[in-house]
């Protein structure tokens, strides 16, 4: 699903990510772990281009996301993303942080539609071959279908008494939950999660992974950067460990937690656990 | 004084001066809210230029060219603009502006480089993982901005942008210098009608006076308005 060729990244002196490759097959859960300024954040953070890779490639769907002339943005759209400090949208209401993007998307593709069917009318005065001109979605309709779909997404995370509040008003727990479902109402084909529960109050970490648990029951693609060692071996079928810019060791997390071979890891996992 | 205020009267009500003030107080007005309202736009772009990574020629090329802008209008005093406007910069490019047009133009292009300044520091203020947030789920940078960042941007900076609108009022005053009847100008044409100053004077700080204490109200009341965000229900 996301291919990692020979990743680099460089912030002046300073090598953040060596030479990775790496690959995210379809319907894998990869847990990345390490210790702080290994450079799992920024890994991560490349594989939307969130980032701009210094060097190397990143395929997604056939398209690399590093080349500056594939649109980042289309991409982007079937890749959700939850950060460690939530970034719900301050001024919208948790339905409109939901909402807003499925429907701006929509409104974009509709006046596509619209440039489409105008260019084929044009045509179809000069050319005796008839085009078929493609359905234009009303308005209205794309509206109500996104905060339909908000609200059945809020209903499944039991918020939906929330949905006129905004973020201000909500606790870490609640907004990192509507920031999942946010990244969920594009349809994504791969969720990426950076440290979601390294800024939440110990209580409110379970709900928030209970979430994320059942997001992976479905069946998502993801990649989780986290500090949980017990999340990451309960709901990853492979870790990563990440040390000074590259992927030192991996394996199924049975393998990684139970029989380290790596010394670094080894040292690592002797401090965490 | 007695007297004074019957001369003032005389002018004011049985000679129809309040007429002359009542256009007075439109153009002034309309200079003051056109002025911001170009100041605006203008600074917005201005404040999006210098905001913008500047990876490429073309950003770099724009962001000179803002300072340069910014460098002119801040550098040197709004009279001189106005002259130089008015009287050398729109005839040599052959337009024909009324003056009150051309202060609008000239009372907005130099908010604008006031309000670029405002408006980057509210785009900087605004948390950098919003505009992240608004680029993961796949919008463009320009709609991220003006759906997302922009608008927090504008809460941020609501009082420092009354306070350049409350600026922009008060120096209306000087739009006299290219012929137009402002307030002050109003005023001082009762005033040197039969030189008695005292009164019309202190009528033309009243009314400006009035004038700030009601967009002061407003600008209060629209803070109040958009910190709902801010607020549980």
């Amino acid at each position: 699903m996301i291919e990692v060729v020979n990743l680099k990244k460089v912030y002046g002196k300073l090598t953040v990510l060596d030479n990775i490759s790496e690959k995210i097959n379809a319907g894998e859960k990869v847990a990345i772990i390490g210790p702080s300024g290994s450079g799992k954040s920024t890994f991560l953070r490349c594989l939307n281009c969130l980032e701009d890779p210094t060097a190397g490639s990143i395929f997604f769907e056939g398209k690399d996301l590093a080349d500056l002339s594939v649109n980042i943005n289309l991409s982007r759209r079937h890749i959700g993303m939850v950060f460690q400090q939530f970034n719900l949208f301050n001024n919208k209401s948790v339905l409109d942080n939901i909402a807003m993007a499925p429907i701006l998307v929509a409104k974009e593709e509709r006046r596509k539609a619209l440039r489409h069917n105008f260019a084929v009318s044009v045509s179809n005065i000069f050319s005796k071959k008839k085009k078929a001109k493609c359905a234009v979605r009303k308005k209205d309709d794309i509206k109500k279908e996104a905060y339909d779909n908000a609200m059945r997404l809020l209903k499944r995370i039991g918020l939906e008494e929330k949905a006129k509040n905004y973020p201000s008003t909500l606790s870490g727990g609640q907004k990192q939950r509507i920031a999942i479902v946010r990244a969920l109402a594009m349809n994504p084909k791969v969720m990426l999660f950076d440290e979601p529960t390294s800024a939440l109050d110990p209580e409110m970490v379970g709900e928030v992974l209970d979430l994320i648990k059942q997001v992976a029951d479905e069946g998502m693609t993801m990649v989780i950067v986290t500090h949980e060692m017990g999340f990451a071996r309960e709901v990853a079928d492979r870790v990563l460990f990440m040390d000074k810019g590259q992927i030192i060791e991996q394996g199924s997390p049975d393998e990684l937690f139970n029989h380290p071979k790596h010394p670094r890891l080894v040292e690592f996992l002797s401090k965490v656990l | 004084m007695q007297a004074k205020w019957e001369v003032f009267y005389d002018k004011f009500i049985v000679y129809d001066g309040w007429q002359t003030v009542v256009d007075g107080l439109i153009a002034t007005l309309q200079i003051a809210v056109s002025g911001l309202l170009i100041g605006i736009v203008l600074g917005t772009l201005i404040a999006a230029v210098k905001v913008v990574p500047k990876t490429n020629f073309v950003a770099k090329f724009l962001s000179v060219i803002c300072d340069i802008y910014v460098g002119f209008f801040r550098g040197t005093p709004i009279v001189v603009q106005l002259l130089i406007g008015y009287f050398v910069l729109f005839p040599a490019l052959g337009v024909q502006l009324k003056a009150l047009n051309a202060a609008i133009a000239i009372f907005g292009m130099n908010s604008g480089a006031y309000i670029s300044e405002i408006m980057r520091s509210g785009i900087q203020s605004v948390d950098g993982g919003q505009l992240e947030a608004a680029r993961a789920v796949g919008l463009s940078f320009s709609v991220s901005m003006v759906k997302v960042v922009i608008p927090q941007a504008i809460k941020n900076i609501l009082p420092t942008l009354g306070n350049e609108f409350i600026v922009l009022i008060k120096e209306t005053s000087v739009a006299s210098f290219i012929t137009v009847v402002d307030l002050t100008k109003a005023f001082k044409d009762i005033a040197s009608s039969n030189y008695e100053y005292i009164i019309p004077y202190l009528m033309l700080a009243l009314v400006y006076l009035v004038l700030v204490i009601i967009i002061t109200l407003g600008i209060k009341l629209l803070e109040r308005r958009l910190a709902v965000v801010d607020r549980s229900r």
